[in-house]
């Protein structure tokens, strides 16, 4: 077990890793497309001419931007960086693996916190309220750090092309927008819908904004909690042990 | 342990696949040495820089800095490494480099501004620093990866292929640099495939083929360990027959290099008294004569092909 200084050192040294991915990463194009145009335009192409509430449009999306935007620069990062060759020197600096994922991580939690302050300043705006704006305040964090961790999942494969990563985030991430309860609120979805629904990370975030948007949620909110909770601690592990072992092969 | 070793490898070895890239390869680079690790292209050097600096791990051996094992934070944190075909951050400037870099070691910002400022001075690189990296040229772009090794005063330092590909001015001042640094005492590590490099900076070189080491020693020695690899250069005022030539007693091989011929001997003295009654019992000016001791390059050739001939 690592010693108390030594955490605190490398907890640190992730900062400057996530302020460097904010300097060179946030203006890719990638992170443009995929993060912030996608699920703008895939939203509006699902609700213009449906004559849907505001109250009913905001969590979804709010959801949908979050997920995407909080999965747009954790992928991409390694695999840009071994292309780039400035891995090497990354990884020959006193810094452990699980640090410069922690890095990245906070980095894409942050593009994710921020750009969701969009939708949800809009819906104030256009005369939303939130029930119990803590909790939901608390979902949004978890949620953004969630689907922060579950990107640097997408970049496991030793693959040096982000372009290959975004493809293999696309392959999961179009699934999972349509089986969260954006489109179609949970209970109005049959029971093998709500089976497959409870696989998916955002549902439990969904769930939380309809909750506290709309004033009804499919499951209590303590649920949704440990859901997404959960959820991140079984995407960290998961990160850490893989890219462990794949970060050597990218050089 | 002894407190005077840099760096203590043992039977360091690496596998890609069924390729032994690294095959049970041992030594021990001593502190304050300039230490050249040499070798043809594909001969395990890089690999086992990479090792080294922790950025693989090895299959089988194990190697430590300053006592620390390799790949620990402890090991990295006195590591400085100029990683071959390596790159800064074309998307930062070049003092954002630095700072990051600053960082990652846990330096203090004064000291990091202060170290910062001068390395980019010393290079060239100041009037530059807030420019971003990309729009650096190739010479800039080695110096300040030099720089960023160089930051966090470490007390050795890796460099794979430091001058390669470089002009002629970047390269010299790199060479210039590892030099003074290494009468400071620090322990540098250079890999290269450039003898003459080797020749003149450092105190003792390995030569590795194939994955295994084939020598280690000081240069001088090296090429001294060679027999049979003197040579002779001479030229003459008038066409020779080189079927001659070659049948005076004492020549092991002949090789014409442009209007001179270069005689290999095991007794040079010997070589150069027959050439001169060759010269005049033929009515030939001798228009120049060198005698050459054998060159590392000579000694890298011989030692990576008689490793081929035992394969």
């Amino acid at each position: 077990m690592p010693d108390m200084p030594t955490v605190l050192q490398q907890a640190r040294r992730s900062l400057a890793i996530a302020r460097k991915d904010v300097r060179i990463y946030y203006a890719k194009g990638p992170v443009i497309i995929f993060g912030v145009l996608f699920p703008v335009f895939l939203f509006l192409s699902f609700t213009i001419g449906r004559h849907l509430s505001v109250q009913f449009m905001i969590p979804g999306l709010l959801g949908m931007i979050l997920f995407f935007t909080a999965t747009s620069v954790s992928p991409i990062v390694i695999p840009w960086e071994a292309q780039a060759r400035t891995l090497e020197r990354l990884m020959s600096c006193p810094v452990k693996i699980e640090t410069i994922i922690i890095g990245d991580i906070l980095a894409s939690f942050v593009f994710g916190l921020g750009i969701s302050l969009v939708p949800i300043l809009i819906g104030l705006f256009l005369g939303i309220t939130v029930l119990s704006p803590f909790v939901f305040a608390l979902a949004v964090i978890l949620a953004a750090l969630c689907f922060a961790s579950l990107g640097t999942v997408f970049s496991i494969p030793p693959t040096n092309m982000p372009s290959t990563v975004n493809m293999i985030a696309a392959v999961v991430k179009f699934p999972v927008v349509f089986i969260s309860g954006i489109f179609v609120p949970l209970d109005e979805l049959p029971a093998w819908g709500q089976a497959v629904a409870y696989i998916s990370p955002l549902t439990y975030f969904t769930d939380i904004a309809r909750y506290s948007i709309q004033g009804r949620g499919h499951l209590p909110v303590a649920v949704d909690l440990l859901a997404l909770l959960a959820f991140t601690a079984l995407f960290l592990v998961v990160a850490m042990k893989l890219h462990r072992r794949t970060m050597p092969r990218r050089i | 342990m002894n407190n005077n070793v840099a760096i203590q490898v043992v039977n360091l070895t690496k596998y890609y696949g069924e390729l032994l890239a690294v095959d049970h390869v041992s030594f021990t680079v001593r502190r304050g040495e300039l230490f050249g690790f040499l070798g043809p292209n594909g001969a395990g050097k890089t690999t086992t820089v990479r090792m080294l600096t922790g950025v693989i791990t090895a299959d089988e051996g194990s190697a430590s800095i300053l006592e620390y094992k390799v790949g620990s934070l402890r090991a990295k944190q006195v590591t400085g490494v100029v990683p071959e075909m390596a790159n800064a951050y074309g998307d930062l400037s070049g003092w954002h480099n630095l700072m990051l870099m600053a960082e990652l070691y846990g330096m203090p910002a004064s000291l990091a501004q202060e170290r910062g400022t001068g390395l980019m001075q010393e290079t060239g690189l100041y009037p530059r620093k807030d420019s971003l990296v990309r729009t650096y040229s190739k010479g800039m772009k080695q110096r300040l990866i030099l720089c960023l090794a160089l930051l966090s005063d470490p007390e050795v330092l890796f460099l794979d292929e430091p001058t390669s590909g470089l002009d002629v001015q970047s390269a010299r001042l790199i060479k210039d640099m590892l030099q003074s640094l290494n009468a400071r005492g620090k322990t540098i590590f250079l890999t290269t495939h450039d003898m003459e490099e080797a020749n003149q900076l450092c105190n003792r070189v390995a030569i590795i083929n194939e994955g295994k080491l084939v020598a280690i020693d000081a240069p001088e020695k090296l090429r001294m360990a060679v027999s049979g690899m003197y040579s002779v250069e001479v030229s003459f005022d008038n066409v020779v027959n080189p079927e001659v030539l070659a049948s005076i007693s004492g020549v092991n091989t002949i090789k014409k290099l442009g209007d001179k011929w270069r005689l290999y001997t095991t007794n040079p003295g010997e070589l150069v008294v027959s050439l001169i009654n060759y010269s005049s019992s033929n009515g030939l000016k001798i228009v120049s004569l060198n005698t050459l001791a054998p060159s590392l390059e000579d000694a890298f050739v011989a030692l990576t092909e008689q490793e081929k001939d035992n394969a």
